[in-house]
């Protein structure tokens, strides 16, 4: 054979599986009704009364097919029960103004999350917009985080969460969101404040917490949590050069650039990149090269942060740490370690393609496996967004739905530590969390269904 | 494996579908001496700033490390220094609540305290002292519910939590409750509601869920009928109205209630301070404020019961000696323990200082360890709660403390 006849097959091969793996193989994926349970239970917030027969009549393969691909999913009944949010003001006039729009974006977010989480078509990206905001969290109740976490949904999480996985973390390490949260909008070179002389940064709020030096809770857990885990091999060093990598990527200042700062000119502005809100701002920035997880990077402004993300993207540490993750999540509390590893491996394959990914978890052998039923215990958003799938009780007034999620400790963006809601059955079953779910399920089912709700086969998915 | 667990829950299940329902835990709970020897713990998640809560004014370097957030030197500036403890350690101007119980000899406080393992991880660092088995993730329960099971009976009500979830402290086979409040530790609806739910989890095969529903009617029963009525704390007792100062107040229910609680659990959050810490205000004095005025509240509450009481505090890691570009600390290593009770020999600050110079710290820039937190666990656990020494080793496993502190009385 000729090399490039040989070429030539070999492509076609390749084109060949592409194209088959684009779509769910229908091979694998069980076709009998307790099957179809488990698969709305776990890749849903709960099957409604007449779910299963549906599935049951377009395919499993081909309703696992329509939830990896949500854009081909009408879904204008869910979006037309979405409260409005909140207009953002082009500036603040003032941190009252600034406060109230804040709180009022959150209430109307949290809920719009638990009115989807209810109503959407697109169930598994409802689920995977949970789990990755949960991945790559933010406290709204920390200072300004809240007057950005709608956008930071919308735009940073939502887009990516079927597509790559770099793309998802590059939209998240540039969110005034996640730069606000994790303190890195005022991480800056220590020898800047020299360099632009007295004038402070654009940000006054900070108050005396001027920008003069290096920060490392981003660099952190941008290691630990969003990519390569706590075991990825990393050092304290390595989180000190990643902070200075990321020095100088920071947030535009909310009253629009009006305050002392926006009219500083000079050395502080020249180079400055926008993009949106994002502002990269060369003079806060370490010019000296790095070396993070035995790579140099070369001084290169904001290039350098790029860089890191592209390594931390792709690394084998952060394939696995992502695999474990959802394995987690949609297996079981304690998934098969051949599966993560496959799971891991298809990370890798597909230079982090999410869908993919998914694909690959959940026409697993493992994921429909018997000892994978019913083994995960839901978390109270899934128990009170289950509850009102399963009763088709009305919810145009999700205020108490809130309430609920609050008492049970699970209440939407307001989880203080980075690593986000846990996802386990020891986290959120224990005697006063069941009584907890007693007394919600009487108030969401009414007497009649209460104890089928609150009741124990109900908890599990 | 059978866990014990598993074989008490269905043991109970048993007996409840019998219809013996009103329980054994009752009895159990009215034949042992209800009034026990408590240990109250508290967790300060993020990680506290240990050298500003607990200030070495004596040290030189302090000073040069924190130029914007260090508290001054007794004396220094009227009100607004450091409290002065023994010359060398001073106490955050913002706990003088606590003053008279070290000038009482009721505190005593260990520093350059913390885990032989150097994560920086809040996540692992929590695990890991929550555990007590730092360095080994696989550990599945908490330090506090072995030693609840390798003592006296399985019934919830001598561990308690006041939080929404259960915290990896008391996590693991044996019984426990986890609440943010008595009074929402309630089924609402009546006996009729209750009845269903009962019913329906007495038929369910999931040991975690029956577990916890059987532990959980079992509890509301005993706790109901000791605590009716409005709690109303000792009279001149004033805790912070915050979720901290409501979580002690809630202790001091259940203990008073003779109920027959062991071990109950705190948490105070918003620790992390990686921007604009404060130095003797700030956000840090808030929240030391806070967490001061609810220990002393909780103390003066429980009255002539701190006879038989340890109040702790515990917190992931310290912060970084230095302070960093924003008037913050990034993560650290070494801390300091509070130890508040009749029990301890208070008025005196324990462990071994290892200093601040930079070849003092660890890794060059923190605090160092010199003493193991599971000295002062286990100190606790066999000294106060009485355990035998060896069956300690269960609740420490691996861990034989070289370095007793004897600071509580034997």
């Amino acid at each position: 054979m000729r090399p490039s006849r040989a070429l030539c097959s070999t492509a076609l091969v390749v084109i060949g599986l592409l194209f088959w793996s684009a779509r769910v193989p229908a091979a694998g994926v069980p076709k009998d009704e307790a099957a179809i349970r488990h698969a709305l239970s776990r890749l849903t917030f709960g099957p409604r009364p007449d779910d299963v027969e549906k599935v049951r009549r377009m395919g499993l393969s081909t309703w696992l097919d329509r939830q990896l691909t949500p854009s081909k999913i009408d879904d204008h009944a869910a979006e037309s029960r979405l409260r409005p949010s909140p207009t953002r003001p082009e500036r603040f006039d003032s941190m009252m103004e600034a406060r109230r729009y804040g709180r009022e974006s959150v209430e109307v977010l949290a809920a719009n999350k638990i009115t989807r989480a209810v109503y959407t078509e697109r169930q598994l990206e409802e689920l995977l917009v949970d789990f990755w905001f949960n991945h790559f969290n933010v406290f709204a109740g920390k200072g300004r985080t809240g007057l950005y976490v709608a956008e930071y949904e919308r735009d940073a999480i939502r887009p990516h969460v079927l597509g790559k996985f770099r793309d998802l973390l590059g939209a998240t390490a540039k969110s005034p969101a996640m730069l606000f949260y994790l303190d890195n909008w005022l991480s800056a070179d220590p020898e800047a404040a020299e360099r632009i002389g007295n004038r402070r940064g654009p940000n006054q709020q900070a108050g005396n917490a001027r920008r003069r030096g290096l920060n490392e809770n981003y660099g952190r857990e941008l290691l630990e949590l969003h990519t390569l885990g706590v075991d990825g091999g990393y050092t304290q060093k390595d989180v000190i050069e990643v902070a200075r990598a990321f020095t100088g990527w920071t947030i535009a200042p909310p009253d629009g650039g009006r305050g002392r700062a926006g009219r500083a000119g000079g050395r502080f502005q020249a180079g400055i990149v926008e993009d949106g809100e994002f502002r990269f701002v060369p003079a806060l920035h370490d010019r000296g090269d790095k070396m993070v997880l035995g790579q140099q990077i070369r001084a290169g402004g904001m290039e350098e942060g790029q860089q890191v993300l592209d390594i931390l993207a792709l690394h084998p540490a952060t394939a696995r740490h992502i695999a474990r993750e959802l394995a987690q999540r949609f297996v079981s509390d304690t998934p098969p370690d051949a599966l993560v590893a496959r799971v891991a491996k298809r990370f890798t394959d597909t230079r982090g393609d999410l869908r993919e990914v998914m694909k690959t978890l959940i026409t697993s052998p493992e994921f429909f496996a018997a000892d994978a039923r019913n083994a995960k215990v839901k978390t109270p958003i899934e128990f009170v967004a289950s509850a009102y799938r399963a009763t088709g009780r009305d919810l145009s007034e999700p205020r108490p739905v809130l309430r609920a999620l609050q008492q049970l400790g699970e209440m939407p963006y307001m989880c203080q530590p980075p690593t986000g809601y846990d996802d386990t059955a020891d986290t959120w079953i224990n005697a006063g969390a069941l009584v907890a779910r007693m007394n919600i399920a009487q108030q969401i089912a009414g007497p009649q269904q209460a104890a089928t709700i609150g009741g124990p086969e109900f908890q599990r998915r | 494996m059978t866990s014990r667990r598993i074989f008490l829950k269905s043991g109970a299940m048993t007996m409840l579908s019998l219809g013996f329902a009103p329980s054994f835990l009752a009895r159990a709970a009215a034949a042992a001496p209800a009034r026990k020897r408590l240990l109250v713990a508290i967790f300060q998640r993020g990680a506290v700033d240990g050298l500003n809560m607990i200030v070495p004014v004596g040290e030189a370097d302090y000073y040069r490390l924190r130029p914007t957030i260090g508290v001054p030197r007794p004396g220094a500036g009227g009100g607004d220094a450091a409290i002065d403890l023994d010359g060398f350690f001073g106490l955050h101007p913002k706990m003088t609540a606590l003053k008279p119980l070290w000038d009482n000899h009721s505190l005593a406080i260990v520093h350059a305290c913390g885990s032989p393992d150097a994560t920086r991880s809040h996540f692992d660092a929590q695990d890991y002292m929550e555990t007590a088995t730092p360095g080994v993730k696989a550990t599945r329960d908490g330090w506090l519910n072995r030693y609840l099971r390798a003592s006296g009976e399985a019934t919830p009500l001598r561990g308690v939590a006041i939080a929404r979830q259960m915290p990896r402290t008391l996590q693991g086979p044996a019984p426990a409750l986890a609440f943010p409040a008595v009074d929402t530790f309630a089924v609402r609806g009546g006996a009729a509601a209750e009845r269903d739910f009962q019913q329906a989890f007495e038929h369910a095969s999931d040991p975690l869920l029956t577990g916890g529903a059987r532990e959980a009617f079992e509890a509301m029963r005993v706790l109901h009928s000791a605590t009716s009525g409005e709690y109303r704390p000792g009279s001149g007792v004033d805790y912070p109205r915050s979720p901290f100062g409501r979580a002690l107040q809630e202790i001091a229910r259940i203990a008073k209630a003779d109920v027959g609680l062991e071990v109950a659990f705190a948490e105070s959050a918003g620790w992390d301070h990686h921007v604009n810490e404060g130095s003797v205000d700030g956000q840090l004095a808030g929240r030391l404020d806070d967490l001061s005025r609810g220990i002393a509240a909780l103390a003066a509450d429980l009255g002539d019961r701190m006879a038989d009481t340890i109040i702790l505090t515990m917190s992931e890691f310290g912060r970084a000696a230095a302070e960093n570009g924003n008037a913050g600390t990034d993560h650290g290593h070494g801390n300091a323990m509070m130890i508040v009770g009749g029990p301890v020999k208070g008025g005196a600050v324990y462990g071994t200082w290892p200093g601040l110079r930079p070849e003092q710290r660890f890794e060059g820039r923190d605090l160092a360890v010199t003493t193991d937190f599971r000295d002062v666990f286990s100190e606790i656990v066999t000294k106060h709660l009485g355990l035998a020494s060896d069956s300690a080793s269960r609740v420490f496993p691996g861990f034989t403390s070289g370095n007793a502190l004897n600071v509580i009385r034997a």
